[in-house]
């Protein structure tokens, strides 16, 4: 998995002197950047972007960062080389803008901590969520296997999970569904 | 002829409108004298709208600063007069002082052209207005944090919509005519550039109505989030702002052209749409956020 620290890239790649994420030209640099290595790595590569080093993340930036990395390219701009994109070092500083942007756009993202747990961030219902967390706490498994811990029909369930991974939010593997950022 | 304006004993946001009241009927390149030596209290938001009124005078006002040295000493810390030397013709004298003594102060005038500039005022209010929030507005890490993306995004209208350089200004204080002398703090941010409406019309925003004016034009980006810009995430930092305000029971005014809009809480009386005021360029815009009560509610 590969790990892009947003901080050096705010100070290093977009060449700007500063801790915190704010102003709608800052985002976009920023994102530039990200953007640029995300389309150097091979198309079914995992991402991790470490916001450890960010003080703060005001909404523009969260929408010029966050949203716009998460969001489809509009028509006719190229595909994302890169679809998997976990966040890490996301505090408290910085969920007040991103939970207010993804709501906006409709759109979840998953958030890794230190201590090896995860949440889902953003516009998810109760059924998403409850199928996320199964796939997380069984570390992947089948659709049937995940139907029954969670009590529903197979079909009900394969299309939950056919969501989540188009939104980008779990992985889609020959056994089933797994995590973003696991091996399997 | 030269016309003499009288600002009032308070330079607040309504002692502002009596200035500018006065000033309707003189055009931007009459010969003007402001007269504040009466005046006895000046607020963030009369000092910056001052400051404005002074960058849209063709030619140069005179200023005749308050005979109180209390009020002037008080002008000179907030910077007041370092900037008004520019815009003014200042008669007599005013006092210098060192500004080491920041006081309640959370980030003194200071001068917005670029996103440089936001960026210089949230790592300074990150460094200078921690112990006053926590300690004074009893604001936790996640209110704070709510207050200076307030302040980026408020400041960044300038730098986004204005196309002309304007001011910021942030106090903490106890709120005596209101809340009950509750802790708040405040945020001015003014700017004499294109305002709200021809933000709107630039960017072929314009509802269709014939309604349309400078009043709509502020309810049209506030209450329907409506920016300029046409992409789906432009309009967010006033959105995310008005909601940070709306869960904090703060409030927000926004004065552009002849109107003034406003998220008014239940401790205001102020009338939500004001409009038929006095023009004034730019915008002029106001938050204020009440500190936390014992038990922490808002």
């Amino acid at each position: 998995m590969t790990r892009i620290d947003v901080g050096s890239v705010l100070r290093n790649s977009a060449n700007l002197p500063y801790r915190n994420l704010v102003t709608r030209s800052t985002g976009a640099a920023v994102r530039q950047c990200i953007e640029l290595e995300l389309a150097a790595l091979p198309a079914d590569e995992t991402a991790t972007l470490d916001f450890s080093q960010i003080g703060m993340m005001d909404f523009s930036c969260a929408d010029e960062i966050v949203a716009k990395l998460l969001l489809d390219p509009p028509h006719g701009a190229p595909a994302r080389t890169c679809g998997l994109v976990i966040f890490h070092g996301i505090t408290d500083h910085h969920l007040e803008a991103i939970e207010d942007v993804l709501h906006h756009h409709g759109l979840a993202m998953v958030v890794h901590f230190a201590d090896g747990g995860a949440r889902l961030v953003g516009a998810v219902n109760d059924d998403e969520r409850l199928m996320w967390e199964l796939v997380y706490a069984t570390g992947g498994t089948t659709v049937q296997a995940l139907a029954t811990r969670a009590g529903r029909a197979h079909t009900d369930t394969e299309q939950i999970l056919e969501l989540l991974h188009s939104r980008h939010l779990v992985r889609h593997a020959e056994q089933g569904y797994h995590p973003l950022g696991s091996l399997h | 002829m030269t016309a003499v304006i009288i600002v009032p004993p308070s330079l607040d946001d309504k002692g502002f409108e009596h200035v500018l009241e006065q000033l309707a009927s003189q055009p931007d390149d009459a010969k003007i004298i402001v007269d504040a030596r009466h005046c006895t209290f000046g607020t963030p938001y009369g000092l910056t709208a001052m400051l404005t009124l002074g960058q849209t005078r063709a030619q140069k006002a005179t200023f005749l600063p308050p005979i109180d040295g209390n009020v002037s000493t008080y002008w000179s810390r907030a910077g007041f007069f370092r900037y008004a030397e520019e815009l003014f013709d200042i008669q007599g004298s005013v006092p210098r002082v060192r500004s080491t003594d920041e006081g309640d102060k959370l980030l003194g005038i200071t001068p917005i052209a670029a996103a440089a500039d936001v960026h210089l005022v949230v790592e300074r209010i990150a460094e200078q207005a921690r112990h006053i929030l926590t300690t004074r507005l009893k604001l936790e890490p996640r209110a704070q944090m709510g207050f200076t993306m307030a302040l980026s995004e408020t400041v960044q209208n300038i730098v986004d919509h204005a196309g002309h350089a304007g001011w910021v200004m942030a106090q903490a204080y106890q709120y005596r005519q209101r809340l009950a002398g509750r802790w708040v703090a405040e945020i001015v941010v003014c700017d004499p550039g294109m305002g709200f409406r021809r933000s709107l019309e630039m960017g072929n925003r314009r509802p269709i109505t014939d309604r349309w004016g400078d009043g709509l034009a502020l309810e049209t980006a506030l209450i329907q989030g409506v920016s300029r810009f046409p992409d789906a995430g432009r309009g967010q930092g006033l959105k995310g702002t008005r909601g940070y305000i709306g869960r904090r029971n703060g409030m927000l005014t926004i004065r552009s052209g002849t109107a003034r809009i406003g998220l008014i809480p239940t401790w205001d009386d102020s009338v939500p749409l004001q409009e038929n005021l006095p023009y004034f360029p730019g915008a002029q815009l106001r938050v204020i956020i009440p500190g936390e009560l014992a038990g922490g509610t808002p």
